[in-house]
């Protein structure tokens, strides 16, 4: 029963990840003062790129072809490991926080090398830029998950929901910190402005699109349909560790529908903030990302300081 | 014992020290005036909230006096008077630029640290949590400093000299409940001053060196050449 | 009790009637008068705590004891004889063109101003009125640093405002944890007050203690000019005009030292190690040596003098923290004898700055020649504060050093070194400004050095012989201060 429950979640997650994007440009248009495509466009999108076929370099390795692939199967297998609308998967069980964070590094890195395998100049330059900003992006983000996983003395992620719903309505000053250190973490590694802004144009701009830009076909929709899981697996990763209220203890049909519901409202909410930030902020020079995630690393660092300091027991 | 033990006045006071202190932080980071200003105004306005939700559990009508105090020194008449004064002097487009960010940062979370360890003794041996935010109150004070050494301008100077004294009212409100009435009448008529004066000295030094980089004022030494 | 009201309210009459009214030709002189009645009313206190011991008020809002009542006499006394110097200066000040009649209505209220916080420091008995007393001390005299509005004098200023006002915070943290500490003795009303405190010192926690001590040494410390918080110091001596050196001088440092003392008091009450005495030993001994060395550097006659009072406080401090009856007994001594002559020299010295027209020493010569009472005054005074005898200062050093060696003998050849390193130095300044040629031009000017000679005289007469109920208010203060009897 719950491997059946773990698997429907699973299957959610990468469902719905195209309706994410989706509400998300239709927030950015309406901000704009533009008329939005509908919801489904996204689907529509990525089955169109499905029934082309793919262009491939002469120069392009085994690699090239094969990592669309293992970066789609990454990231769902993320998606298996973050609760999405109940908690006591077995999934999660079996690979905590840490096992999260080697899943996207895994994918990165093949997307990275992805980028410099075909040889062109912008591929390489995106894939450099890419590991500058994950290296500095990865240790904030440990830290602020730990902050997290220290309240709860357990690195596994539905546990840590868990403790958060049982000790009632404790405000933990720590959480704070490590809620800000996460939405900065989350705006740079899915390449949201004022990071990068995804939906550029000018190469020498570009951070993740530089490394897909000789992507066609199906292989270009495996990737966009990865990028946009990455986006929903951050959104619901600050949503259900910080807000946890409403996801479904017990595997009964009522409460799933009734988590599924709430989450949909939780994940509205933040793209909404999302776009609102993307709209009013402008796009950071490179080398300010470095300051961007160091203070992202520092607001961990004081999460971390405040739980030791301010919660802990003597 | 564990926060969340605690009953709700205590998780709030220590999540309000949580938020001051990275009020501070966000101080060290801004390179222009007018949000270093405004930033110091939330850390006041933070404070005042404090001094309310401590009057209203321990029922004590003179931190209602001490939350106005605050609230119109800190939130209302310095902000708007260094405001002013920025503005009349048109160094609000000034971007200080500081070339050694992450070290400051980190720097500053060192001093949070040491100021944990100096504090020990004292948060060991009591049975309160809540004064742990004296931890919280030390660091803010040395931040304030921090601030000081790190920034150029002397509005910034002045800023983190008040930001010094937020951190003061915040340990006598957590340690003790509040300073006897008359003593913080004292410190609020003295800290009204000294924003009068600083505004006066604001002047005076842009007559003199015409400009407000205190770097530029140096002609005094230890050893004269 | 009436006489400390009365005094409190005569400065802040004196404030508001120098604040408000229009510039009289004669505010020099009434400023004076205001002066020597404060005097007159601080002799009628020290007559009354003669006769009847320690005073308390009703509201034990004030405590007059031993230890404070003859600073009290000698703060009023200093702020008369200074008003006396300042009156034909500052209007010699306005002649010559360095300040105009709207500045001098600002000098003259911020001195009764500075006076009044000088008198609360003295007289409270509540340590936290005390710190705001001495924040309104350091603001009161800031806007007078800068009085003459010349680059170097603001950058003075700006540096003491800050120096200060960043110390004075440490200071309010230290308090804010001695009234934690107190707090949970009883009752809060009365945690503040110095005398509780002291009844009931064995009872708070030394450990807070210790840390609150830390944060007022370096907090008061940065008033009293200890090194390396002494920055501000020769800047805001030295730029500031010549009257408001003689009050910071002789009086401001004082009171700092006095705010420290008060404090060490309650800690060594409360803790059984002697760490406040090692810390106050430490940072003296440092002040001293550091300052004698930095004397033979200076250029400005000013900056001279005052590094010879970080010198002397250095010293002072270090009496304090050596505890002991001798050692505190010469403290005590120091800072009477101290105030008078630093202040007579700086009376001297602004006058030889207006005979030469510059504070630079390489252009003031011949001081002997020109005007010999100035020359003279400036000599005999120097001779004073190195400490040759018969003047106080040679009695209070020679006990130190005899305390020194009872308890440190080896820390005596630093003390010694320290005192032929600072007689050397200003010596060798003082001797071509006053025996040298006298360059072309030099006139005498109209200057009033009854104060100077009354203060020298006063130095000279607490060196031979100490009148006795002084000597017996030093003997009850050492026995308050240090637990043992000389």
């Amino acid at each position: 029963m719950n491997w059946a429950i773990a698997i429907l979640q699973t299957v959610l997650f990468v469902a719905l990840a195209p309706l994410l994007a989706g509400f998300l440009k239709f927030c950015k248009c309406r901000l704009q003062n533009r008329r939005a495509p509908s919801f489904l466009q996204p689907y529509r999108d990525l089955l169109k790129l499905t029934r082309k076929q793919p262009v491939i370099s002469e120069d392009a390795s085994w690699l090239f072809c094969v990592a669309p692939y293992i970066i789609f199967t990454m990231m769902v297998l993320a998606a298996t490991v973050i609760p999405l609308i109940a908690v006591d998967m077995p999934t999660s069980e079996s690979a905590d926080v840490i096992v999260l964070v080697g899943f996207f590094a895994f994918a990165r890195f093949f997307l990275a090398l992805a980028g410099l395998d075909i040889g062109t100049a912008f591929g390489g330059m995106g894939s450099s830029r890419e590991m500058t900003i994950s290296s500095l992006a990865e240790p904030a983000m440990l830290i602020a998950v730990f902050t997290i996983t220290m309240t709860a003395s357990n690195t596994d992620l539905s546990g840590a929901i868990l403790h958060i719903l049982h000790s009632g309505s404790t405000l933990h000053p720590s959480f704070v910190f490590a809620l800000f250190a996460l939405i900065l973490v989350a705006v740079a590694e899915t390449g949201r402005i004022p990071v990068d802004n995804p939906t550029t144009h000018l190469e020498l701009t570009m951070i993740h699109e530089a490394m897909i830009l000789e992507y066609s076909g199906r292989h270009l929709a495996l990737i966009e349909w990865a990028s946009q899981l990455k986006l929903m697996l951050y959104g619901v990763l600050i949503a259900n560790l910080f807000f946890p209220w409403g996801i479904a203890q017990s595997f009964s049909f009522g409460a799933l529908s009734f988590a599924l519901v709430v989450l949909v409202l939780k994940l509205v909410v933040l793209s909404i903030f999302l776009a609102l930030a993307e709209t009013a902020v402008a796009k950071m020079r490179l080398f300010r990302v470095q300051e961007y995630l160091g203070f992202a690393y520092l607001l961990g660092l004081l999460g971390m300081l405040s739980h030791i300091i301010l919660e802990s027991t003597r | 014992m564990n926060i969340e033990t605690q009953d709700f006045y205590t998780q709030a006071i220590l999540s309000m020290s949580a938020l001051v202190g990275l009020m501070s932080f966000l101080m060290l980071g801004q390179g222009r005036l007018p949000r270093l200003i405004f930033v110091f105004a939330m850390q006041g306005m933070l404070l005042t909230l404090t001094a309310i939700l401590a009057a209203n559990e321990l029922h004590s009508p003179h931190l209602y006096i001490s939350a106005f105090l605050t609230f119109t020194l800190k939130v209302v008449f310095i902000p708007s008077m260094l405001q002013k004064q920025v503005f009349a002097m048109n160094i609000h487009r000034d971007v200080e630029a500081l070339k050694n960010n992450t070290t400051v940062m980190l720097s500053g979370a060192s001093l949070m640290i040491f100021s944990y360890y100096v504090l020990q003794p004292i948060i060991h041996t009591s049975s309160m949590i809540m004064l742990n935010a004296l931890v919280v109150s030390l660091s803010v004070v040395l931040l304030g400093l921090l601030l000081m050494i790190s920034h150029r301008q002397a509005v910034a100077h002045v800023v983190g000299f008040m930001s010094i004294e937020n951190g003061l009212f915040f340990a006598a409100m957590v340690a003790t409940d509040g300073m006897p009435m008359v003593v913080e009448l004292g410190v609020a008529f003295d800290v009204l001053v000294a924003a009068v004066l600083f505004g006066i000295f604001f002047f005076h030094i842009r007559t003199s060196i015409d400009s407000l980089d205190v770097d530029m004022m140096n002609k005094l030494h230890e050893v004269e050449r | 009790m009436i006489a400390v009201y009365l005094l409190l309210c005569l400065s802040v009459a004196g404030i508001a009637f120098f604040a408000l009214t229009g510039h009289h030709k004669d505010i020099g002189k009434l400023n004076t008068y205001i002066s020597a009645v404060s005097l007159g009313i601080t002799i009628w206190l020290a007559t009354t705590v003669f006769q009847y011991g320690t005073i308390l008020s009703e509201s034990k809002a004030f405590l007059i004891d031993s230890f404070n009542v003859y600073l009290i006499v000698l703060t009023a006394f200093v702020g008369f004889t200074t008003s006396l110097f300042s009156a034909p200066y500052m209007a010699h000040e306005i002649e010559l063109g360095k300040l105009t009649e709207a500045r001098l209505k600002l000098y003259y209220s911020m001195y009764q101003g500075f006076m009044l916080a000088m008198y609360l420091v003295l007289t409270t008995n509540n340590m936290g009125i005390m710190w705001v007393a001495m924040e309104g001390a350091t603001l009161a005299t800031v806007l007078l640093v800068s009085l003459y509005r010349t680059p170097e004098s603001i950058e003075a200023a700006w540096k003491y405002f800050i120096l200060c006002g960043v110390g004075i915070a440490q200071a309010l943290f230290g308090t804010i944890l001695l009234y934690y500490a107190a707090e949970k003795l009883g009752n809060p009303e009365n945690a503040l007050l110095w005398s509780v405190l002291h009844e009931e010192a064995t009872q708070l926690n030394p450990d807070i203690l210790e840390i609150s001590f830390v944060f007022l040494l370096i907090g008061y410390g940065t008033k009293i000019g200890l090194v390396p918080l002494h920055n501000w110091l020769p800047d805001a001596h030295s730029e500031g005009p010549t009257p408001m050196s003689a009050v910071l001088s002789g009086l401001l440092l004082n009171d700092a030292l006095y705010a420290v003392v008060r404090n060490k008091m309650l800690v060594d009450g409360a803790t059984q190690s002697h760490i406040a005495g090692y810390l106050m030993m430490g940072f003296g001994l440092v002040s001293f040596l550091v300052a004698a060395l930095f004397l033979h550097r200076q250029k400005d006659i000013k900056r001279l003098f005052s590094y010879s009072s970080i010198e002397h406080m250095g010293l002072m401090t270090f009496a304090f923290g050596m505890g002991g009856a001798l050692a505190t007994f010469a403290a005590l001594l120091h800072m009477t004898v101290h105030s008078l002559v630093k202040s007579a020299i700086f009376v001297t010295v602004g006058h030889a700055a207006q005979i030469a027209g510059t504070q630079k020493m390489a252009q003031i010569r011949g001081l002997i020649k020109t005007q010999p009472k100035v020359g003279w005054g400036l000599l005999i005074g120097t001779v004073a504060i190195a400490g040759f005898p018969p003047f106080g200062v040679f009695t209070s050093e020679f006990l130190v050093l005899l305390a020194t060696m009872r308890e440190y003998p080896w820390l005596t050849p630093l003390l010694l070194l320290g005192i032929g390193i600072a007689f050397a130095g200003l010596f060798r300044h003082i001797q071509p400004m006053v025996y040298g040629e006298k360059p072309e031009g030099q006139l005498p000017i109209k200057a009033n050095l009854i104060p100077v000679m009354v203060h020298l005289g006063l130095a000279l007469w607490l060196g031979l012989a100490i009148p006795s109920f002084l000597s017996d208010w030093f003997s009850q203060a050492t026995l308050l201060i240090s637990g043992s009897s000389l």
